[in-house]
């Protein structure tokens, strides 16, 4: 397939992501005016960040005023799974892939684009991502700004249910792997009990929600990792 | 007062290098068996430690997200997409709320 076809096919599988996107970016937009900053700024930190769970972390630190580097900090924390999800989507590049393409391709990296890139078979074409990305990146930059706008007028029953469509995205990417994969469908099962433990247990629950997740994120794969090794037939890792 | 736009700066600037840095340093295949499990496992993982307990404490009412919960795995789990998944969770949010709101 040419570059043009790829970058097509990902604005296609970017679709249904952007729109579950609009959804769920209204309810960030609403709690960026709430911190006080405008609604183009909303939009403006959306477009250049495309992180929910950092966005909404950074939007509670800016109503506070906090520092930079407290800023700096959590945002590290928040985002520090995206690390590991650039460290295997490095995996699934061509080795002659070029440094341009890599640097653009960095910016890329959400939880659902990643998830669509390590669905494809084979080496990933960056052009596949930059094409979903594309699209999904206007949906949830469109939904800040919406949300941000139109916020005070919507229904609150609206918005109230609008914030867990986040929650079903993720769903719908770790499901249908759980379903082909019995260890990964235990390691949903686990990560679910320990995360419930780690938000209720005393002393752990006083971490931040970033810091567990990382933490979680760490031991639980690490632990897979060790004890049940995948085969090297299978396609990605 | 802090300026607006040195937060998004900073913000965009940590996000961006978190997710840039792997990508272009890592650049040949890892040959290690744990380390490519390890990264199999890890969006897997993240993501459904973000999506629990976190889906029940994001709805007013736990049970509406409880049930939001199970219904979106068992779509997933019969085939539907991120978008019918996604809006169906919102719709069953929606709608169990409003009957206990009307109990």
């Amino acid at each position: 397939m040419s570059n043009r076809q790829w970058f097509l096919k990902g604005m296609k599988a970017g679709i249904p992501i952007a729109m579950g996107y609009f959804a769920v970016a209204i309810a960030l937009g609403i709690n960026a005016v709430g911190a006080g900053i405008s609604a183009l700024q909303a939009a403006l930190a959306s477009l250049l960040n495309n992180a929910s769970a950092g966005e909404y972390i950074a939007f509670t630190l800016i109503a506070a005023q906090a520092s930079y580097a407290e800023l700096i900090a959590m945002e590290a924390v928040a985002n520090s799974r995206y690390l590991l999800m650039s460290a295997a989507l490095s995996q699934k590049l061509e080795k002659s892939t070029s440094t341009f393409k890599r640097l653009l391709l960095g910016f890329t990296v959400t939880d659902e684009i990643f998830g669509v890139s390590m669905m494809q078979e084979g080496f990933l074409s960056p052009y596949f991502t930059y094409g979903a990305f594309a699209v999904a990146t206007a949906g949830w930059t469109g939904g800040t700004l919406f949300g941000a706008l139109m916020g005070n007028i919507l229904p609150s029953a609206i918005v109230a249910a609008l914030g867990v469509g986040l929650y079903g995205m993720f769903i719908s990417v770790f499901i249908p792997e759980a379903k082909k994969n019995k260890i990964v469908a235990a390691l949903v099962l686990v990560s679910f009990i320990l995360s419930a433990a780690f938000e209720y247990l005393p002393y752990i629950s006083r971490l931040s929600g970033g810091l567990r997740i990382i933490i979680l994120t760490v031991v639980i794969s690490l632990g897979a990792a060790i004890l049940f090794p995948i085969k090297e037939d299978e396609r990605d890792a | 007062m802090h300026s607006p736009y040195i937060y998004i700066l900073c913000m965009a600037a940590v996000t961006y290098l978190i997710r840039v840095l792997p990508l272009t340093l890592i650049r040949k295949p890892i040959k290690n068996k744990i380390i490519r499990s390890f990264l199999y496992y890890v969006p897997y993982v993240t993501l459904a430690v973000m999506t629990f307990p976190a889906m029940i404490q994001a709805t007013e009412f736990s049970i509406a997200g409880a049930i939001a919960l199970v219904a979106a795995i068992l779509l997933a789990y019969f085939g539907k997409g991120l978008l019918f998944v996604a809006v169906s969770s919102c719709a069953v949010v929606f709608v169990v709320e409003l009957i206990i709101r009307l109990l």
